[in-house]
């Protein structure tokens, strides 16, 4: 899905009625909502590595995040709309991750900013996550290492195009799941496994088979 | 042990030494061994068990059961006065010959000499991987020993908390920097994430932790009651 006009049945008609003073606005609730919402995301930084700083640069006065209704970082996830997370997630983090997604009230979306969060990068090792997809559910993931600032940005408009595009009755676009009460995760775990393998760099090494 | 916070002066116990330099031409073994060498041999013997110069740099190699000995020697010695342990860390080599070595950086900055200490713990299945902890001349192993046990799984006698430092406490996989450990770990990814996952993140914070901060007075009351009564915090 990339950055394409959107169909114009969204427009909202006026009418003036001159010399009356009164004016009034027609159009669907949940492009209203959307729209709403699209404007004013408030991020939650979920910085760990070096993309951390391609972030802070997204958000400083060159790039401005606030151009896109991203003004205020919302460092407590209580009052945050969107989890970016910038750089490699360790195991170690994990429920700390899991936690702050936890705590973040719906609405909510997540951004997987650069390669090792998204896939884990080249850190194919014992000690970090695979991609942060396997914690919690993700929305966007833009690829570098780490990515360029306007790569950042052109993910951050992804994503209100995504808001833009939902639907009140149609759930395909948002859907706030939970995860799986046996396994404790969003994805089942075969398809960790199986996401995991084929990448990385590291030479296929045999485990124990637990 | 010496008065906590002294002023040390690097080079002040041996003022006529020429000043400091980048070493250049060293021959890659052999050439003048740090003084301290011939000191520990006079003094300790048998306990040391070879000396080698490795580009300019003095490695002893020690008798484990003498190793605490000698650290609290160099560091109290009037004459050695080796003040700060730069580190601990442990090699092990990828021959099984090879024993693992456990490497204790010294340095002394009254005397601006670097000391390494090492000892050999040959891997026959019988010498148990265990040493004694230096935790009571220098501090600042505290963390460095903790390290090398979670990385390598090696024992230091005396240590007064002896736990994983970088991996979290119930991690059971192994001990990561060991050669017989994969790469990418034991368990499957599933596997490793649900345990990653069960651990709780409040348990990070010890007892004693929270219970000391200077915050404490600002924790909710709710936790202030449960942290006095002694529960703990989940692991």
């Amino acid at each position: 899905m990339g950055l394409t006009a959107r169909p114009s049945d969204n427009l909202a008609r006026t009418d003036t009625n001159p010399g009356s003073g009164e004016s009034w606005v027609a159009t669907r609730l949940d492009f209203l909502v959307n729209w709403g919402r699209a404007g004013s995301l408030w991020p939650m930084p979920f910085g760990t590595a070096c993309c951390a700083i391609e972030f802070m640069a997204t958000a400083a006065s060159r790039f401005d995040l606030a151009r896109f209704g991203m003004e205020r970082m919302s460092f407590s996830p209580r009052q945050a709309d969107v989890l970016i997370c910038a750089g490699r997630v360790p195991f170690k983090l994990a429920p700390v991750l899991r936690r702050i997604w936890q705590q973040m009230p719906q609405p909510k979306w997540c951004i997987s900013m650069g390669a090792c969060a998204s896939s884990g990068g080249m850190f194919d090792n014992y000690a970090v996550v695979q991609g942060i997809d396997t914690i919690i559910p993700v929305d966007v993931y833009v690829p570098g290492c780490p990515p360029r600032p306007e790569g950042l940005l052109y993910g951050i408009l992804m994503l209100q195009e995504k808001v833009k595009r939902e639907r009140m009755s149609d759930t395909a676009l948002r859907n706030e799941m939970d995860p799986d009460p046996k396994s404790g995760l969003y994805i089942p775990p075969q398809a960790i496994d199986e996401l995991s393998e084929p990448f990385g760099n590291s030479v296929h090494q045999t485990r124990s088979g637990l | 042990m010496s008065a906590p916070f002294s002023v040390v002066i690097p080079g002040s116990a041996a003022p006529d030494a020429p000043a400091p330099a980048t070493p250049r031409n060293l021959p890659n073994r052999g050439g003048p061994a740090n003084p301290s060498a011939d000191a520990l041999r006079a003094k300790f013997g048998g306990g040391i068990v070879r000396v080698e110069v490795i580009w300019g740099e003095t490695s002893v190699y020690v008798d484990r059961t003498r190793l605490f000995d000698i650290v609290q020697w160099l560091h109290d010695d009037p004459a050695q006065r080796y003040d700060y342990l730069s580190d601990v860390t442990a090699v092990e080599y990828r021959d099984p010959e090879q024993p693992l070595e456990v490497v204790w950086h010294l340095r002394s900055l009254p005397f601006r000499r670097f000391l390494r200490l090492k000892v050999e713990l040959a891997r026959d299945g019988k010498t148990p991987l265990a040493v004694p902890s230096v935790w009571s001349v220098y501090k600042g192993a505290d963390w460095l020993e903790r390290e090398c046990y979670d990385m390598f799984g090696i024992r230091f006698v005396g240590h007064p908390d002896l736990r994983r430092i970088l991996m979290w406490e119930q991690y059971h996989e192994g001990f990561p920097l060991r050669k017989d450990f994969p790469l990418r770990g034991r368990f499957s990814r599933a596997e490793q994430l649900r345990q990653a996952l069960a651990a709780n993140p409040e348990a990070r914070y010890s007892m004693e932790e929270l219970t000391i901060a200077q915050a404490f007075e600002d924790l909710p009351e709710a936790m202030r009651t449960r942290l006095l009564g002694g529960e703990r915090t989940g692991e």
